[in-house]
């Protein structure tokens, strides 16, 4: 099929905003009346509050209002509501916000939030997830059965640091050991890792007179936030406004609802006015969500010809201080345990956890890249046990139409796409066929890994996205979506679409980069790598719906049945005959007769979509469809080891995804490749270290490192398409897909190259140079 | 976002810039002399510095200076590590400066700064230690020369109120043959697991080192222990490691047991670089 | 000698024009071109000098405005992605696909366009060593290689 718009690299709608500095983002404006607040944090992990000393502050030059955790008690969260905004009585992470100052100018605020004083008597600290189901753990949270549950499906537990658990009973787990030739287990750790998205988290709020809230703020969740800000604040949805500019990255770190919280109880302080809070960046990264730390145990059983016939799997997901969103990643890890192999009996055991940690939210794949790691560590464990390579041990075992998910979900070439055919690709992109280990040089090893992924959403069964075409009297085409542009091209993507169905040059398709809740349609939240596939289908239900309009409007102009035109080029011709036609502008605003009289008026095309058919998963058996498709690929590394020192290098990243159909190839080249870099960041550098307080020691990006230029290895992107028939054009999600396996590809690699096995994140030199030196004591 | 308030003053001469510090510290406003200012301005948001004000020192003509004068290389304290780099006089010193921080701060990091700031790595520092070079002070009692390694022992020790305006390098070190290590934990662009600098003198190799003890040194012992061709070079180098001034760092950067195994391997392949 | 005892006007040289500018002497140039002059093209990404979000040209060097007062500014020629006439390298980062959330890019333009001025023929290595001073959290850095390869190519030397 010809295509117009689908499959081409489009240059996204707003570049040149971009690289000339005219693209604004939350904190980019001022404002004389604004007013700035500054937070207050917890120095202490684990204590409770004696006393807050804010006299000091308050009498500070400049300052407007000071508060503290009793100004407004809620409790918030998305899943559970276990946090206050501020803390309350007592505090349970280095970093937790427990006042916030407000002054004319931020320097003012800073220094007054240097004047708070707050006093604590410290409680013993839960230091990871394995001390928190400890019998006699330190309890985070007293009561974590009595908190009210923002969604029915999570289940804490009394009187423990477990504030859910979620299960897969699937198949007959007995006669899987019975059938296994071979047994592996192994262990596995990640740590809390932080996004590090470039804008660091601001939120800016003022209320009217009238009692509206009015909030600007980077974030990925207008609608929630709305949401939550109406609920907590007794308002209606539409008096509470919620602008979301252009976001300067986000990674799931955007996706809950916090300095919202924040900023509108600091506008309340000051009688309404207008204060923005812009946190630094230390804060963005001791203070506010970040990524989950994960404990895993894996055993699996298979046949001597290497087909896997047991798995058992717990995983411990350390969520931090608040659950957030911890209790849904618990279930994603669930839902998609096996990884993308067919396995017919598997128990696993999901439990989310408290720690005396910086709680945790989304973050880039949403608990699967955590999950793959162990996974594809475990796979290449068990092909080691069975002297197999480790490519044709997930070839053999890859899932296929007709296997269903752990959550017994039927998979159908559709839905679950080629995962054959990306271990394919891969193996050839990578040079598999010149062996996973060689000797190049003294002390240099050339080593090869792969791994394999798979991800679905996780979305609530209902979560839904609309999209409105306008057009204009020229016969271009405004669309309005409420998919937020946090950086992967999704508005152009979107237009992209449009342009496709309109049959329109994408030129004269104009995006709204900002969303506002006032006026945008809705969208659930920018998350999940979904917003093509739900937005993008609700944007050709509203292309349908205004070609409809044009068609019976240019029926009328041109004189027969509608049914007697098509589109082509933005114009309107006959069937038979298309030289003759008519321009879209000449019907966009209606169509003007010779006498000048006019029917019909202006086109609005309105679109929606919600997820089909989904369904939450059983608490015994995990039974259920929690996501609509599976977006499955391969990925392999090729890495070279100095053993003289065990620095490595890492020289070419592969992946190989099943895109469904993509859209926007150098976009989605280039989503690939940045989650890959991503990946590999936390493969070789990236922590969050706690020191014996469990005080986070590196909160500044000069001690929390993140890959920098000339470190990155060649990266090479590839596609399978096979059509997801529920998705635009075939599409399936794509945008978190490269960081699921690339840590598991590069450690199953050194692993190889060093001989020793390395199960945890991140990998340093001193890390492999540890284990060799262990194996040889 | 400095959370306080201090003056600033950016004095067109030494004398100027030493009378004011008096003035200022009579004051009772704790002044602070001010090269690129990098880490006043990073420890001042942290409200880690404590100062009323700061003299830039980048307007005093003999801080600007980097140029060859009779026998000695002249950079000025207020020189920045990128101005070393691009000029290229002394490669051993562009190539240590190049490594600290990242390639845009070195356009504002001076040699001075880096040696008199609070961040204890001070790297540019090596290459001076190795040359036992000159250092030009100007202070309320006039100016004053001294060897670098009496001004740098654990720490910078100069008397309240002077400043460095200079270091003359003897020219015939400049180019002698060299080495450069840098180790970090992973991130290029990061504090040192290790850094070593290594001249050949002619006479012998000279080491000086960063991020194995609480502050940068040259160690007599250590080079001697380096420098006894008696010995085959990995039991030169075990000796030396056994004469460090204090006890192996241990730290994010690295533990202290492969800080060791990554010194001994670095010492090794610069002994047989170098010879010695 | 040039002092600044408190909150005061200054006078910047900011992309070919003297603008006044009111700061307190421990405000950072950063501070001063976005609150001050709107000149929000410069990002603060983490307001220590470890993100180059906020990098400009100062005498033709990239410089973070964050590590800078804006006092210590007086003097000198401030260069800000606003102030740049339609070079090459934002073509390129265009047509590279060089960036994604665009957060970075002014940063990293600002220090491309550096390099590009004081070293047209700037080989790989140089290339990094420079860049390696943005953080980039979006792209894999190999399509602002490209982007800057294909501008250091077409210079005439």
């Amino acid at each position: 099929m010809q295509f117009l718009a689908v499959g081409k690299s489009v240059i996204r709608k707003e570049a040149w905003e971009k690289v000339t500095g005219q693209a604004k983002y939350t904190a980019d404006i001022s404002s004389p009346e604004l007013l700035y607040g500054v937070i207050v944090t917890s120095t202490c992990a684990h204590g409770n509050i004696k006393q807050i000393d804010i006299e000091t502050a308050r009498s500070m030059p400049g300052v407007r209002a000071v508060i503290t955790g009793d100004y407004y008690p809620i409790l918030t969260g998305s899943v559970i509501k276990d946090r206050p905004p501020l803390a309350s009585g007592k505090v349970r992470y280095y970093g937790e916000p427990v006042a916030v100052v407000v002054a004319d100018t931020e320097a003012e605020a800073a220094a007054a939030a240097l004047q708070v004083k707050v006093s604590y008597e410290e409680l013993p600290t839960v230091n990871s997830p394995a001390e928190a189901i400890k019998a006699n753990a330190p309890l985070l949270h007293e009561f974590v059965d009595q908190y009210q549950k923002s969604i029915p499906e999570v289940y804490p537990q009394a009187n423990s640091n477990v504030v859910h658990h979620v299960k897969i009973r699937k198949g007959d787990l007995n006669k899987g050991w019975e059938d296994a030739e071979v047994v592996v287990e192994g262990s596995f750790t990640l740590p809390m890792s932080d996004h590090i998205a470039m804008e660091t988290r601001n939120a800016m709020a003022h209320i009217l007179s009238d009692g509206k809230i009015i909030i600007r703020t980077s974030s990925q969740a207008p609608f929630p936030v709305r949401k939550m800000i109406s609920e907590q604040f007794g308002r209606d949805l539409g008096d509470v406004i919620v602008h979301v500019p252009l976001v300067g990255g986000a990674f799931g770190g955007k996706a809950s609802v916090e300095l919202e919280y924040l900023a509108v109880l600091a506008s309340q302080a000051v009688g309404g006015r207008k204060v923005i809070i812009s946190i630094s960046r230390e804060q963005d990264i001791a203070s506010f969500p970040v990524k989950i730390a994960l404990e895993a145990r894996i055993k699996l059983g298979a046949r001597r010809d290497g087909t896997l016939t047991a798995g058992e799997y717990t995983y411990l997901v350390g969520t931090g201080a608040y659950a957030e969103s911890g209790p849904r990643m618990a279930n994603a890890m669930a839902m998609s345990c096996t990884g993308p192999y067919k396995l017919d009996n598997v128990w696993c055991d999901a439990l989310c956890v408290y720690t005396n940690h910086t709680y945790a939210t989304a973050f880039r794949g949403f608990g699967h890249g955590s999950m793959t790691f162990a996974v594809e560590r475990m796979m290449d464990k068990l092909a080691a046990a069975l002297k197999m390579d480790p490519v044709q041990i997930r070839r053999k075992n890859a899932v296929k139409p007709g296997d269903t998910t752990p959550t017994q979900v039927e998979l159908t070439e559709s839905n679950l796409g080629n995962l054959q055919a990306c271990i394919d690709k891969a193996e050839t992109l990578i040079n598999w066929e010149q062996g996973q280990v060689q000797y190049v040089g003294e002390n240099k090893i050339l080593a090869r890994g792969v791994a394999c992924f798979w991800k679905t959403s996780s979305s609530p069964t209902d979560a839904l996205a609309s999209a409105v075409v306008t057009f204009n009297s020229d016969g271009s085409a405004n669309l309005q979506v409420g998919a937020v542009e946090i950086g992967p091209s999704t508005k152009t993507t979107l237009a992209q679409i449009l342009a496709e169905k309109l049959s329109l040059d994408i030129s004269r398709i104009h995006v709204e980069m900002e969303v506002d809740t006032g006026h945008s349609p809705h969208h659930w939240k920018t998350v999940a790598s979904m917003s093509t596939f739900m937005v993008g289908r609700a944007v050709e239900e509203a292309a349908d719906d205004a070609l409809k309009q044009l068609l019976s409007l240019a029926a009328i102009a041109m004189v027969c049945a509608p049914e007697d035109l098509m589109v082509e080029n933005g114009r309107i011709a006959y069937k038979d005959n298309p030289q003759e036609y008519i321009e879209f502008a000449d019907i966009a605003h209606g169509y003007k007769h010779a006498n000048g009289s006019t029917v019909g008026s202006q086109v609005i095309g309105r679109g929606s979509f919600v997820m089909p058919h989904l369904s939450p998963m059983d608490q015994e058996t995990g039974k259920g469809k929690p996501g609509p498709y599976q977006t499955p690929g391969a990925q392999a590394v090729e890495v070279e080891l100095n053993t003289a020192d065990y620095t490595y290098r890492i020289l070419k990243a592969v992946t190989v995804l099943d895109a469904g159909r993509v859209i926007n190839p150098k976009a989605a080249q280039g989503l690939v490749m940045g989650a890959m870099s991503m990946g590999l960041g936390l493969a070789t550098r990236e922590e969050l270290v706690f020191n014996q307080k469990q005080e986070l020691s590196n909160t500044s990006l000069r001690t929390y490192k993140v890959m920098h230029i000339g470190q990155q290895p060649e990266y090479i992107v590839d596609w399978v398409e096979t059509p997801n028939k529920a998705g635009p054009y075939g599409a399936r999600g794509l945008a978190e897909h490269g960081i699921l396996g690339i840590h598991a590809a590069l450690l199953n690699a050194l692993s190889k190259a060093a001989g020793v096995e390395l199960d945890q994140l991140p990998v340093y030199a001193e890390t492999i140079w540890k284990k060799v030196e262990e194996g040889r004591s | 976002m400095i959370p306080f308030d201090f003056s600033y003053y950016r004095p067109d001469s030494a004398g100027e810039a030493v009378a004011l510090f008096q003035d200022l510290d009579a004051q009772g406003k704790k002044p602070l002399y001010y090269g690129g200012g990098t880490e006043i301005i990073s420890m001042g948001r942290h409200n880690n510095v404590d100062t009323g004000a700061v003299i830039d020192i980048k307007s005093i003509p003999e801080c600007g200076v980097q140029e060859f004068q009779d026998d000695s290389l002249v950079i000025g304290a207020g020189v920045t590590l990128t101005q070393i780099h691009e000029a290229n006089l002394f490669p051993l010193l562009a190539q240590a400066g190049a490594r600290v921080a990242d390639h845009t701060t070195q356009n504002k990091i001076t040699l001075g700064g880096n040696m008199c700031g609070s961040i204890v790595y001070r790297e540019s520092l090596l290459p001076l230690l190795l040359t036992d070079c000159e250092v030009i002070i100007a202070g309320p009692g006039g100016n004053r020369n001294a060897p670098v390694n009496d001004i740098f022992d654990k720490q910078v020790q100069l008397n309240r109120g002077e400043v460095i305006l200079q270091y003359r390098i003897p020219k015939s070190l400049v180019n002698s043959p060299h080495v450069h290590v840098k180790r970090t934990k992973s991130e290029k662009i990061s504090y040192p697991l290790l850094t070593i600098c290594a001249l050949n003198s002619g006479q012998q190799v000279r080491f000086a080192f960063s991020g194995l003890c609480g502050y940068p040194f040259r160690s007599k012992e250590m080079e001697q222990a380096l420098n006894d061709t008696s010995r085959p070079a990995d039991e030169r180098a075990d000796h030396a490691i056994s004469q460090l001034p204090e006890p192996m760092a241990d730290n994010l950067e690295s533990s202290a047991a492969y800080r060791q195994f990554v010194l001994k391997g670095s010492l090794v392949s610069i002994l047989n670089e170098l010879g010695g | 000698m040039l002092q600044m005892i408190d909150e005061g006007l200054i006078e910047l040289n900011i992309n070919g024009e003297t603008r006044k500018v009111l700061v307190r002497p421990a405000d950072t140039l950063l501070f001063a071109l976005r609150e001050r002059l709107g000149l929000t093209g410069a990002k603060p990404g983490c307001e220590n000098g470890d993100c180059g979000a906020c990098t400009i040209l100062l005498d033709g060097w990239p410089v973070k405005s964050c590590l800078m007062l804006a006092v210590e500014a007086v003097g000198h020629q401030i260069t800000t992605i606003e102030g740049l006439e339609n070079p090459p390298i934002q073509q390129a980062f265009v047509e590279k696909f060089a960036f994604q959330c665009g957060y970075c890019t002014p940063g990293f333009i600002m220090n491309c366009q550096g390099l590009i001025n004081n070293h047209p023929e700037a080989d790989e290595a140089t290339i990094n060593e420079w860049l390696q001073s943005n953080i980039c959290r979006c792209t894999s850095y190999q399509e602002i290689t490209a982007a800057i390869k294909s501008v250091l190519q077409k210079n005439p030397a």
